[in-house]
Order: C-alpha cells, then sequence, then structure tokens
C-alpha cells in the first residue's frame, strides 16, 4: 500500500527542503551587489552557523514527535536531519577558516586555544564528525549496544552550541536565549515523565483494583 | 577638500566605503542591535529643534542649539578610518569641527580633567531603549586632552551631506584612534568633570571594554583577537587588514598616553 512508505517518497522532498538555505545563499552571493549584506562573511558565518543549531534541534525534536504521535515516522527522519546539522557545521567551518581568518594558521591556533566560544564550538564540530562517521548501518551493527551510548553524545552536542552562540555575543543576549529555551524543553521532554505518571496511574489502578476485589470478596 | 589633506588619512590604497554601507551597517544600539536595525528604525528620530546642554566644571555653562553649531563652526570635511572592536573597519568621510573649539566657548576651568558625554533618552523615539540591552542613556567620557586634540572630530554629516540619523544625528563624536563605541551618537549633553565619567560599555563589561579603548593590536579582546579587521565594502574574499596602534593615528596621539602602561590602561 502506498501509505505504508509514503515516508521513503517523503524523503527527497525533505532533502531538498534541507539545501534550501544553502541554495538561497549561493544565489544571493553569486547574484552579486549586496544579497548578504555590508559585511558577507559575517552573513555567511552567522547563517552556516544558525543552520546547524536549527538542524540540530530539529533532530532533537522528532524522538519527542513520534511519541507524541505514537508513530514511527519522524524517527526515519532523524538521521539525514543530523547528518544535515554535520553539513551546515562543515560549512561554518569552512567559511570560518577560508574566508574568516584565511587559513591563517598561527591566528586559528591562538583562536582554539585562547577562545573559550571558538573551542566549545569546535569540541561540538569533532563531535559531530564522530557521530556522523558512525551514522551508518555497519556501524550501528559494529558498535551495537555502544553505538546508542555514542550517539547521545548530540545531547552534549546541541548544549555546547547553544553556549558557543551565547558566548560570542555582545550585549543582546535575546536570540541565544530563545534556541537556549528550545533545547531545554526538548531535553526536558526526554525526562521519564510518562514512565512517572504510568508507574502512579498504574500503582492507583492496582490499587483500586485490590480495594475493590476486597470489597466483592466482604460482600 | 584642502582641509582634509593636511590631516592624517587611511592610505590610497584604503578607498572611500560605500555610501550604502556607511548608513547601511551600523551599531547603534537605540534602535536595534542587529546591523540593519539604525536604518530601518531611525527614521523616528526629530533632530529639530535639538540643543545641547553644556555644563559642569566651567565659567559659561549653557545650552547650545544645532542651528548655531552649524553656522557657528566651520565645517571642514575629514576622511577617518573608522575601527569598531568587532573587527570591522570602514574610512568615512565626515563633514564636522574640532571638538575643542565648541568646548572653549564654554571655558573650562581648570578643575574639568575630563569631558563626559550623553546620548538622547526617548524610548519613543529610539525604540531599542524600550528593552535593557544596555544601561540607558548611553553615555561616553574622554579625557580633557583627548577631548581637546585637534583630530577630535564632532561631525554634523558624512559624504558631503547632513548626518543621517542612523549614523547619531544630528551630532555625534569621532575620536579615529579609539574602538567606534567611544564615538557616541545623537548627544543632548556634555558636562566637564573633575572624575573620570561613566562610559556604558566600559561600566557593562569592564574586562572588555576599557575607558580609553584606543585601538591596540597588542591587546586582544577577551573573545577575539584585535590584529587584524575586514574592511566593509569588500566583498566575501577581501583579505583581512593589519591593525594599527591607534588606529595608524599613534604619530598624532600617542604622546598622549606617553609612560601609560596601555595593556593596563585598554
Amino acid at each position: 500500500m502506498a501509505g505504508r512508505d509514503w515516508v521513503a517518497w517523503a524523503k527527497p522532498g525533505v532533502f531538498l527542503l534541507c539545501l534550501l538555505p544553502l541554495a538561497l545563499t549561493l544565489a544571493q552571493g553569486l547574484g552579486g551587489g549586496l544579497a548578504l549584506g555590508a559585511n558577507p562573511v559575517e552573513t555567511l558565518l552567522h547563517r552556516s552557523g544558525l543552520w546547524t543549531l536549527r538542524m540540530l534541534l530539529l533532530t532533537l525534536a522528532l524522538t519527542p514527535l513520534s511519541r507524541a504521535l505514537g508513530r514511527p515516522w519522524p524517527i526515519r527522519l532523524r538521521r539525514m536531519l543530523g547528518l544535515f546539522a554535520f553539513f551546515y557545521g562543515m560549512l561554518h567551518l569552512l567559511v570560518y577558516l577560508w574566508l574568516d581568518r584565511a587559513l591563517d594558521w598561527p591566528v586559528i591556533v591562538e583562536d582554539l586555544t585562547e577562545r573559550p566560544y571558538i573551542i566549545v564550538g569546535m569540541v561540538a564540530l569533532v563531535l559531530m564528525s564522530v557521530l556522523a562517521l558512525t551514522s551508518t548501518r555497519g556501524w550501528q551493527r559494529r558498535l551495537r549496544r555502544n553505538w546508542k551510548r555514542l550517539h547521545r553524545a548530540v545531547y552534549l552536542i546541541a548544549v555546547l552550541g547553544v553556549l558557543h552562540f551565547l558566548w560570542l555575543v555582545k550585549a543582546d543576549l535575546r536570540e541565544p536565549l530563545i534556541y537556549a529555551a528550545i533545547l531545554g524543553v526538548l531535553l526536558a521532554l526526554r525526562l521519564p515523565w510518562g514512565r512517572w505518571r504510568r508507574a502512579s496511574a498504574q500503582s492507583v489502578q492496582s490499587a483500586s483494583a485490590v480495594a475493590r476485589r476486597s470489597a466483592s470478596s466482604s460482600r | 577638500g584642502a582641509v582634509a589633506a593636511t590631516y592624517p588619512r587611511p592610505g590610497e590604497d584604503e578607498p572611500l566605503t560605500p555610501r550604502e554601507f556607511v548608513t547601511g551597517y551600523n551599531n547603534f544600539y537605540e534602535f536595534g542591535t542587529d546591523k540593519e536595525d539604525p536604518a530601518a528604525h531611525a527614521h523616528r528620530l526629530r533632530t529639530r529643534p535639538w540643543s545641547v546642554v553644556v555644563d559642569g566644571e566651567c565659567a559659561r555653562p549653557g545650552e547650545i542649539g544645532i542651528e548655531d553649531i552649524l553656522a557657528g563652526f566651520d565645517q571642514q570635511e575629514r576622511i577617518y578610518r573608522l575601527r569598531c572592536v568587532e573587527a570591522w573597519a570602514m574610512v568615512i568621510p565626515w563633514v564636522g569641527f574640532p571638538l575643542g573649539e565648541l568646548l572653549a566657548r564654554f571655558e573650562p576651568t581648570s578643575r574639568a580633567r575630563y569631558v563626559a558625554f550623553e546620548t538622547l533618552l526617548d524610548p519613543e523615539q529610539m525604540p531599542g531603549q524600550r528593552r535593557r540591552v544596555l544601561d540607558w542613556p548611553y553615555r561616553e567620557g574622554l579625557r580633557i586632552d583627548e577631548a581637546m586634540h585637534p583630530l577630535t572630530l564632532l561631525a554634523t554629516g558624512l559624504y558631503g551631506e547632513t548626518l543621517p540619523n542612523q549614523n547619531g544625528a544630528p551630532l555625534r563624536l569621532v575620536v579615529p584612534w579609539k574602538y567606534g563605541f567611544k564615538s557616541i551618537k545623537s548627544i543632548v549633553r556634555i558636562r566637564f568633570t573633575a572624575e573620570q565619567p561613566p562610559a556604558t560599555w566600559n561600566r557593562m563589561q569592564p574586562d572588555e571594554y576599557g575607558f580609553y579603548a584606543n585601538v591596540n593590536p597588542a591587546v586582544d579582546h577577551p573573545r577575539w583577537s584585535q590584529k587584524s579587521h575586514r574592511m566593509i565594502g569588500g566583498g566575501w574574499l577581501a583579505k583581512r587588514r593589519e591593525t594599527l596602534p591607534f588606529n595608524g593615528y599613534a604619530e598624532e596621539v600617542a604622546g598622549l598616553y606617553a609612560g601609560m602602561d596601555l595593556r593596563r590602561f585598554y
């Protein structure tokens, strides 16, 4: 039935959608003029960084979404969105190394050793690379239960990403705080609220069942 | 013009920054924290009538209207490089006159060791002030010898025209050897003081923004290097340029700081 595998059909569409920020930026850049603003390198850095963070948060939203809907299809998009987060992260790194720092390695080394926001950003990118590399079925098989443990690093990556954003802002923290709040919600949804509720509901149920039984037996 | 040629100006390989960037890429948090916000919102600012109160340690405190300022001081063109603390720079043809000429009219006394400046406070006209991103009104200060230095300009225009609102109309400071945030915009008050006056960014993050804020490649901002900067208008592939001590104006101003430890007084 077509309904059964509509996710397989939707995947190429999602893929193209994820490429849209890059396509628009390339069109603006190659079109020349003022489309990328007075400071195009800053615009490219900022945009690629934002899309890394957005893709990460979207990836983290899929598991709670799947649970809320009671359907597995969001999980099937998770790897692709995660890899897009990595993709935009690599573009961010490339813009920084090549356009911003002009591959001036002494300056880059200084950044990487002295500037906390760059250090946390870099750690996040390195971790992301490991997850991207091990995102295949082959690695999933090879690492077995450790694969799941390893890929929990995505939570740390997201926290480091938000921290990177918070630490680079001069005075107006509103924008990074919005990302921090969304991440906070996504992490909070993973706390075992449901299990507690179910557990307490069960204990109430079993207690009342015991009470009913005892009531009926006494009759 | 002839006057500009007698003052140090950026090198021949540093063309003027296109006007649309000078007026479209601004840090003026009174109108919002994005670089494009000032151009979008500064039309709310009413620059007439406008007057500046000058008081404190001086013999003739008073108030002077913008019309008197424009008529009473010889307006000249000065081409300066503006170096932002965020490591970008522009080359701007300002119109204005030396601040010292205005200050002299109010006859500062020997007790006047500093000059304090204040921007307009009016959230109606400056919507960015509705949020406490900074401790409004914006305040800045100079030592009196810095204020009286012939390079220190009160700007009333740029590119031969009246100063656009987003650039600090109708009257702003330009101190070319200091980071841009020292050059306070839309000034309504000037005060001679005996003590070092408070400065907005310095108060907010003293380890990142010093009172002196002289452009200095040897003293990094805690979060980024100040050794180089990017010229606005250079496009995607513009190379960074080496930042010079005092933004290239060392010959004129280094003497003001003789004997001072510029790592401590950054």
